[in-house]
């Protein structure tokens, strides 16, 4: 009688994936996990356990030991103790364990997905069919890095111990993308899961011993914030990669400021969806499916903001609306599920209290007219229309199944509201033209861009933020550098290295005995000479002692207004690389018809040898040549992804840079630090070495007569480290390098996290700048940039 | 240009409602709307995707399944379009037609009452009238492939006979082939008229506009022509002939599907879709319900509005039937054959 009556209606019955073995694997444990520490299984020093729950049901699933400060030293010093072994191994040895990694989680995928489904609420058929797969996909992709490093990055070593924290929305996909990189360049990893999902990664422990992974080269502890803290600040790790809220996130940069380590975060996003009028509005519909109601919505790069063209909004939410009463919630080990349950009480409720806040602020709410099952954490996938940026939901991440959806006019104004947020995680761009489609991409603000496709990933292309959603790569080539560091590093100095050495009076080296007239240098903004704000000015005293002249004390004023007129010069972004080449080839001339004056100041202020001065100035005419030699060269490269997709790895300019240059070096450190960022396609705000600051001031004249626009470069004078810490707190700067103390590396990494502003700073540690192998090259370039990667489908 | 006429009133008396409980109003042939095109656009990669995704996100178990293949068995059109057909295997073919699955197996899954029986039965004209002899007594309707079927390229004048003829001989439905060189020129307005002109020679017979779209280049094509097929009085769209190298795929299904949501939300009419060619297994019939039900809903699983063209199809569901019954996989020789 049953089939009968099926037969007249037709719905779907239930479909449960067995989880059988799952539970056998977690009765067999006891349902209590240890510590993954140096090849073994320990139970915690801190003797705290905590427990895991399905969020479906809320049963209980596994006690889980929670990693207390001793326990992190244990881990770190298991890692730092197998560190030697393992980077002196081959990379085809490497590559042979993370080959046999990759193959163990396919033989044992189905148990990862049922098991991690339990453990996150995530239906099956994402875990089945998106995560496990792309489990593998990584580790095979690395193990081809693993293999491929010594040639393909010679210059560089592994940078050590690493500390990975993660995040509970893809628990193992998280766990791949940390662990996979830090063994290919021959690290050794302490990886902690996120507290409410810590399952699939103790099963990758036990893999790891499967294959027979060296004991110490992986090392899993469980728990929460806590032992994660302890991590962040843990002085036996030389990296952290953290992937989670930009509130973490910040809270981490902080931490570990001046601490030498290095640092990757992927942090939150409220990544735009653009609809333009043009497209295949059914696609788009299920586009934004996969964008927001994908994982419950619990995806950093979700697409949560729908940004629709005013002409076919109404048609539009239409049919999201008649899509989302087809949406089915429930057992996330329902086959026929598309949004299972939300991964613990806490995040429902912050989820339920932004769509409250959106409510109470007038935006106008849609659910299905269904009810979501009430034994669990279930959400309902929401829609909001009527929403304008001022509102909450506009603005914060909400990490649910929540739409918030806007109109825009022209695609000018999609590209403003697209980029008007702290985010830079994803876009989504959805048109028929490729002429708009490829015109919007590079506008906007984001490490991805899917064009007519979204929430698309593969091993092959790296994954990112702008902004506040953090910054380093994972996947692909540019995410291999968060890994491995330039062997020339170890042989930087402890103290400046100067080019020359003071050993002469100025006065024997035929300087012109009538005395100077009284040149005034002034600062540099906006392509013209300005007075300091403040009325202030420092004495610039020569080698001989006497005074050579007076800068301008640079102030806040003077920061904002040079910052200002950096942003105003946008355009110089855009101009071709020849364009560039071009500029800084007549830099180059323009330097060297005045090459006897550079000279001359050079020796004055450092009382170097004429030979040496005349080595410095030749030295800085060779930069700007290289750099104008790469600036229509370093380009970007297509990556192999999926199927019918050309994936663009784009380098694209940080925006603006502050340069807080060598001190030690009056021409070739500030050429060496502020050209190839200026080649790169940023605007530069410039503070010159304070001992030495002349050669910069002098520079202008130069800029002046090489067809630099205005504001590409400005250059401030004064105390280097009070205009750092202005430039480091300043949120509309994108990124400082700092090469000067170590004290002033602390400032510029702790005061920069209120933005994330891209920092690259010396830690106390001196170049050569006469050395090419410190002071020119490819890295320059790599951080004067960052990678966008532009999914492009195709196929008519 | 031939204008809109609605056959509505004519079509009352010839065509009894079955399933539902009341009759569907029969679409009518609609003024010709360019404007209804010209906006029209599929991204190909988006499409595959969705498609790639309906069997993985949906899925129907146990006695589901059994219910969800009976009520795919109900919406075949079984087939026999071969240069060999004679009354004979045609006889056979509908024998099968009226009792598509054996009785005791219909019985084991608790329908045996369900008097199941394919949607039509689907042959050349030379065979139609065979075929309505071995059907009499039932409400299995003939279809007649037709206007020089499979390739079409034939005077229209031929053409329209061929249709007339084989409503007189009996055929309840004409599967006609649409000229496709009309769509790959961008003849909108001769695709139109030839689509009407099809529609008022069937009289009182169903349409189903075949699309060939393997032959049509582009999935943009495949959605334009879907919609003037429709404005032209289609009662069904269908994929294609059998004939073409690339034949029903769920990529151009679910192009044609969206068209007839769009032309319903437009108009009010249901228009009717059969997917043809290359669908031989169970899973593959459920793949293209799912996707019905999820892109169209529930009226459109029912063989007034959707057909599947298939011969082998029905071997395979009787398998899987037994399988389900039994517990034992099923062997095809077990199973009557057409």
């Amino acid at each position: 009688m049953k089939i009968r009556k099926i037969y007249d209606t037709m719905e779907y019955g239930p479909a449960p994936e067995s989880r059988a073995a799952a539970d056998e694997w977690l009765k067999a444990r006891n349902n209590e996990f240890q510590l993954f520490v140096n090849g073994q299984w320990e139970s915690p020093k801190s003797k705290k356990y905590f427990e895991s729950f399905n969020p479906a049901n809320k049963e209980f699933l596994a006690r889980i030991a929670e990693a207390g400060k001793k326990d992190v030293d244990r881990a770190v010093s298991a890692a730092r103790k197998a560190l030697p072994a393992w980077a002196a191994l081959s990379g085809h040895a490497r590559a042979r364990y993370l080959y046999a990694l990759a193959r163990q989680v396919q033989k044992h995928s189905r148990l990862f997905a049922v098991l991690e489904s339990l453990d996150n609420g995530k239906p099956i058929r994402e875990t089945r069919d998106i995560d496990i797969p792309l489990v593998a996909r990584h580790f095979y992709h690395h193990a081809g890095w693993a293999q491929l490093r010594d040639t393909e990055l010679p210059d560089y070593k592994e940078v050590g111990v690493v500390g990975q924290i993660i995040p509970w929305n893809f628990p193992l996909l998280m766990l791949a993308w940390k662990i996979a990189p830090a063994l290919a360049m021959g690290n050794t990893v302490v990886l902690k899961p996120a507290e409410f999902t810590s399952l699939t990664a103790l099963l990758f422990a036990e893999i790891c011993q499967n294959v027979g992974l060296p004991a110490g080269v992986v090392n899993i502890i469980t728990g929460a914030g806590e032992t994660g803290a302890a991590m962040a600040q843990h002085k036996g790790i030389d990296k952290i990669a953290f992937t989670g809220s930009t509130e973490v996130g910040r809270i981490i940069r902080k931490a570990t400021a001046g601490s030498g380590k290095k640092l990757s975060l992927e942090l939150g996003g409220k990544s735009p969806f653009i609809v333009f009028e043009d497209s295949d509005l059914d696609s788009v519909v299920e586009g934004v499916v996969d964008a927001i109601w994908f994982n419950q919505g619990q995806v950093c790069c979700a697409g949560s903001r729908l940004l629709v063209q005013e002409s076919v909004a109404k048609k539009l939410y239409k049919k999201i609306r008649t899509r989302m009463e087809k949406l089915r919630v429930g057992n996330p080990l329902d086959k026929g599920i598309d949004i299972g349950a939300i991964v613990a009480p806490v995040q429902l409720k912050t989820i339920e209290e932004l769509v409250q806040k959106g409510v109470d602020q007038g935006a106008s709410l849609w659910q299905p007219s269904w009810a979501c099952p009430t034994e669990g954490y279930f959400y309902p996938p929401t829609l909001f229309t009527e929403v304008s940026p001022a509102h909450v939901i506009a603005q914060e991440e909400i990490f649910g199944p929540v739409l918030v959806a806007m109109t825009f006019r022209t695609p000018a104004e999609a590209v403003a509201l697209a980029n008007n947020t702290r985010y830079g995680l994803a876009a989504s761009i959805w048109t028929e033209n490729i002429n708009l489609a490829l015109d919007i991409a590079p506008k906007v603000k984001a490490g991805t861009v899917w064009i007519n496709c979204t929430n698309v990933f593969d091993a092959a292309s790296g994954f990112g933020g702008y902004r506040e959603s953090g910054f380093g790569r994972e996947g692909g080539k540019e995410g291999l550098y968060e890994y491995v560091k330039l062997k020339v590093e170890e042989g930087f100095q402890n103290k400046p290295v100067r080019l020359g050495k003071a050993r002469v009076k100025a006065e024997e080296n035929g300087l012109p005995a009538l005395p100077s007239i009284d040149r005034t240098p002034k600062m540099y903004i906006g392509g013209k000479q300005a007075r300091p704000d403040g009325g202030y000015s420092t004495a610039v005293k020569g080698a001989n002692g006497h005074i050579l002249g007076e800068v301008g004390e640079g102030n806040r004023k003077d920061i904002r207004n040079a910052v200002e007129a950096a942003h105003a010069a946008r355009s110089w972004a855009g101009t071709t690389g020849h364009a560039k080449a071009q500029v800084l080839y007549f830099i180059a001339e323009n330097l060297a018809a005045r090459g006897q004056e550079f000279v001359h100041r050079i020796i004055q202020m450092t009382g170097c040898s004429p030979e040496d001065a005349q080595k410095e100035v030749d030295a800085s005419i060779e930069r700007i040549f290289y750099y104008a030699a790469v600036a229509d060269k370093y380009d970007g490269a297509v990556h192999h992804t999926v199927s019918r997709n050309v994936t663009l790895a784009m380098p694209e300019p940080i925006g603006v840079i502050a340069v807080i240059c060598p001190d030690e070096s009056p021409l070739l450190g500030f050429i060496s630090t502020v050209i190839p960022a200026i080649a790169m396609g940023n605007r530069v705000v410039a503070v010159p070495s304070a001992s030495f600051p002349l050669s910069a001031t002098d520079f202008y004249q130069v800029l002046d007569t090489s067809d630099v626009p205005g504001g590409v470069l400005n250059i401030v004078t004064g105390d280097q480290d009070d205009l750092a810490k202005v430039l480091a707190n300043h949120d509309d700067v994108d990124g400082i390098w700092y090469f000067g103390s170590q004290a002033g590396s602390q400032m510029v990494e702790h005061d920069s996290a209120e933005n994330m502003k891209r920092t690259w700073v010396s830690h106390g540690k001196y170049r050569d700048w006469a050395n090419p192998a410190h002071g020119v090259g490819e890295v320059f370039l790599r951080m004067a940039t960052q990678v966008k990667n532009i999914w492009v489908p195709y196929g008519e | 240009m031939i204008l809109a006429k609605d056959n509505h009133r004519q079509m009352k008396n010839n065509v009894k409602p079955k399933e539902l409980t009341e009759a569907p109003a029969r679409v009518p042939i609609l003024p010709l709307d360019l404007d209804a095109i010209k906006g029209i656009r599929v991204n190909r990669s988006a499409v595959e995707r969705r498609a790639a995704t309906l069997g993985t996100r949906r899925t129907v178990k146990k006695e589901w399944q059994a219910a969800w293949l009976l009520r795919a068995i109900s919406c075949i059109d079984l087939t026999t379009l071969a240069g060999d057909d004679t009354p004979g295997n045609v006889v056979r073919l509908c024998a099968k037609a009226r009792q598509p699955v054996r009785q005791d197996l219909m019985e084991s899954l608790g329908v045996g009452e369900l008097k199941l029986h394919t949607g039509a039965v689907c042959v050349y004209h030379n065979l139609i009238e065979t075929a309505v002899d071995a059907l009499k007594g039932t409400d299995i309707p003939v279809a007649a492939v037709s206007t020089g079927f499979p390739a079409g390229q034939i005077s229209m004048k031929q053409k329209l006979s061929e249709i007339r003829e084989s409503v007189r001989s009996g055929a309840k439905e004409i599967d006609i082939v649409i000229s496709r060189a009309h769509v790959l020129t961008g003849k909108w307005e001769k695709l139109y008229e030839e689509m009407a002109a099809f529609r008022e020679a069937c009289g009182p017979a169903h349409v189903k506009a075949i699309l060939a779209t393997g032959e049509l280049a582009t999935l943009t094509n495949v959605a334009k022509a879907s919609h003037i097929c429709m404005m032209a009085g289609a009662d069904f769209i269908k994929t294609s002939t059998g004939k073409e190298s690339v034949n029903a795929t769920l990529p151009v299904s679910l192009v044609m599907v969206r068209a007839i949501r769009e032309y319903y939300e437009r108009t009010g009419f249901k228009v009717g879709f059969k997917p043809a060619g290359g669908i031989r297994s169970a899973k593959q019939s459920l793949e293209w319900l799912i996707l019905m039900k999820e892109e169209l809903g529930n009226d459109w699983l029912r063989p007034e509005l959707f057909r599947f063209g298939a011969s082998s199809l029905l071997t395979d569901i009787e398998r899987q039937l037994e399988h389900y019954a039994t517990g034992r996989y099923s062997a095809a020789y077990r199973h009557p054959m057409s």
